[in-house]
């Protein structure tokens, strides 16, 4: 009842204490604002993860050798020399729902061309791993099936590498030098840019996987096979059948340890993702408490006012106001503080949120959920911190309030 | 003068006790009063002669420790904060002595207040309290604000609110004591004027040259009616 009255007389009492209201309200203002500000960059961060682990390949499996293990000494990870070409092509074969499986080798060598000198890593792969790392050519083309069976010595190089050897000509067409040996280059790799862990991913030269173990490195092992799954629900499934083919195939028998491992990029994904969002929760939180003590701000403001205005409420009173129309009178005064608060809040964190993604170094991203979240809170902080000055207001005796100087 | 007069305000028995310390004081000490309808009542009374509560109690601000008190053929002695507020915002109309006009509304808003908490909507509200606006002769000043207003003037403006929502009776506490000769003989002319036209009025005041306005002289002493005259004088309704 009297909705639209205690809303007039909200702001006729708000607006008589302009500077006042205003004070109260930045306390909320700024925990709106600091809230979704701190969000948005806390998403900003789990969105750049997520995009980057991603880019690495979605349903992807990794598998790579074991550590050497002599006379209890171990050696490093990936270390083992028994994951071989065959393995892959048994995984391909015999496991199902799976994609694509990319066996690959990698070294790092110095890459020459003319005068020029580049120290880049040097990986050699099958044509399907284009579609496993989601890689794109921006000039050129990639590695064809024909130039890993006939050993083929071609090089697609990434945008790092071109830059560094090439300058501006096209490198398309030109001969490079690997470890000594000529290369001829027949693309460019459209730029993928860092990866989460900070490593730049368009700094490598990619050439067929039989040249690379061959004619390259002389290695008959492969480094890592990747394998994309056909549907994400599938990947334990996948993984267990790799591991029981991989061990029938290296014949490890009961309890010994696997001399490979297979790893998961979606539980990488998962534990990146969650940590992040801890963080972005942290943030929040943090953020969320300058929201309390903007609430608290209010009912500060609130029992002032109410002491300021007794005799207001005495009058009231002794005209016919019940105890709820004096109620509704304080709530809707802190309530509106809370909406008005928590809107320029919302403008201010945006704002904040887009200057931090233009001039920092950071993505934000404003989703509608905190927005959405803070602004309730900060409205339900009005309510709540309204509620015991409000309360105090109604509650006042009129004989006393009239006589209150 | 009509035959049944009707009795607007009636109290039987009605006490009022404080406790200081552990010793009760009766701040009244058992009043019976009838007030007809149209009657034009002095409440007069020394300081702590129990007067302020006694109008306390009239004007439904209060409510008595013991006793009966009919307003209007209901009783109230003993309703409760929100039945109370409500009888106040229907049966009675203020006028204080500081006017007690809320400053940051014009006095059009002011004298509509109570029409507010009587849920009229807001053109009605309007339309109402500029009519009586014009009764006490301060429709040009509608959209002043109390402070733009002289004593007289605020205090007109709080006749309006008192009448805007047709009260039974109007309770006025030394309505006259913050206003000069001036202000103060047009105010009760006004009250005179609403005398003539069947109000039933209860003025507090403690100057005997503003009480004989009034047809009938009440003397509060000691938490008693201790005098009571002109008893009855209703003035033919024109």
């Amino acid at each position: 009842m009297l909705f639209k009255e205690s809303f007039s007389m909200a702001f006729t009492a708000l607006l008589a204490n302009k500077m006042r209201s205003l004070l109260t309200m930045l306390g909320i203002i700024i925990g709106v604002g600091a809230v979704i500000a701190m969000v948005s960059v806390g998403m900003g961060v789990k969105s750049d993860v997520v995009s980057s682990i991603s880019s690495l390949g979605s349903n992807m499996l990794i598998v790579s050798p074991g550590s050497t293990n002599r006379g209890g000494v171990r050696g490093a990870a990936g270390s083992r020399t028994n994951l071989k070409y065959d393995d892959a092509v048994a995984i391909k074969e015999k496991v199902k729902n799976i994609d694509f499986v990319s066996p690959s080798v990698s070294r790092s060598y110095q890459i020459v061309y003319g005068n020029q000198n580049w120290n880049s890593s040097v990986m050699g792969v099958t044509p399907e791993y284009m579609s496993i790392r989601s890689l794109e050519v921006s000039t050129g083309s990639f590695v064809s099936e024909s130039d890993n069976n006939k050993r083929n010595r071609v090089a697609v190089i990434g945008s790092t590498v071109a830059t560094n050897l090439f300058g501006t000509t096209n490198p398309v067409g030109q001969n490079i030098r690997v470890n000594n040996q000529p290369f001829k280059v027949i693309g460019v790799l459209e730029s993928k840019g860092q990866s989460s862990m900070g490593q730049d991913q368009d700094d490598v030269v990619i050439v067929p996987l039989t040249t690379a173990m061959e004619r390259l490195m002389a290695m008959d092992y492969v480094s890592s096979v990747n394998i994309q799954v056909s549907d994400a629900n599938k990947m334990d499934q996948v993984q267990e059948d790799i591991e029981v083919l991989l061990r029938q195939r290296h014949k490890i028998i009961g309890g010994k340890e696997d001399d490979f491992n297979v790893r998961n990029m979606t539980s990488l994904m998962e534990t990146m993702s969650q940590t992040t969002t801890m963080l972005t929760i942290l943030l929040g939180s943090i953020a969320g408490i300058s929201l309390v003590v903007g609430g608290i701000g209010i009912m500060n403001i609130m029992m002032v006012s109410v002491t300021e205005r007794t005799r207001e409420i005495g009058i009231r009173k002794a005209l016919g106001a019940t105890f709820q129309n004096i109620m509704m009178q304080f709530l809707i005064e802190s309530v509106v503080i809370g909406v008005i608060g928590g809107i320029i809040g919302i403008g201010l964190g945006c704002g904040l949120s887009m200057l931090v993604g233009k001039f920092g170094n950071f993505t934000t991203v404003i989703t509608p959920l905190p927005v959405f979240v803070s602004f309730s809170f900060s409205v339900g902080i009005g309510l709540f911190f309204g509620i015991y000055p409000a309360r105090k207001a109604a509650k006042l005796d009129p004989i006393e309030a009239l006589r209150y100087e | 003068m009509g035959n049944i007069e009707k009795i607007t305000i009636s109290l039987r028995g009605i006490k009022k006790l404080y406790k200081v310390g552990d010793q009760e004081v009766a701040a009244l000490n058992g009043i019976d009063l009838d007030i007809k309808e149209g009657e034009f009542a002095a409440l007069m009374g020394p300081s702590g002669s129990g007067k302020s509560t006694l109008m306390n109690i009239l004007g439904c601000l209060d409510r008595p420790s013991v006793g009966s008190y009919k307003l209007d053929g209901q009783e109230v002695a003993h309703l409760s904060d929100d039945m109370l507020a409500k009888t106040r915002n229907q049966k009675i109309g203020f006028v204080f002595q500081n006017f007690n006009l809320l400053s940051r509304i014009s006095a059009l808003e002011n004298v509509a207040l109570p029409l507010v908490y009587a849920g009229v909507d807001s053109d009605e509200r309007e339309e109402r309290a500029m009519y009586f606006l014009e009764q006490v002769g301060l429709a040009d000043r509608a959209d002043h604000q109390p402070n733009e207003l002289s004593g007289g003037q605020r205090q007109r403006v709080a006749i309006a609110r008192a009448l805007v929502n047709d009260p039974q009776i109007i309770m006025a506490d030394e309505p006259t004591g913050n206003l000069d000769t001036k202000s103060t003989k047009e105010i009760m002319e006004i009250f005179q004027s609403m005398h003539e036209k069947g109000r039933t009025i209860i003025l507090v005041t403690h100057e005997p040259d503003i009480a004989v306005c009034a047809s009938r002289q009440l003397l509060v002493r000691d938490g008693v009616i201790t005098r009571d005259e002109g008893k009855g004088v209703v003035l033919d309704v024109v």
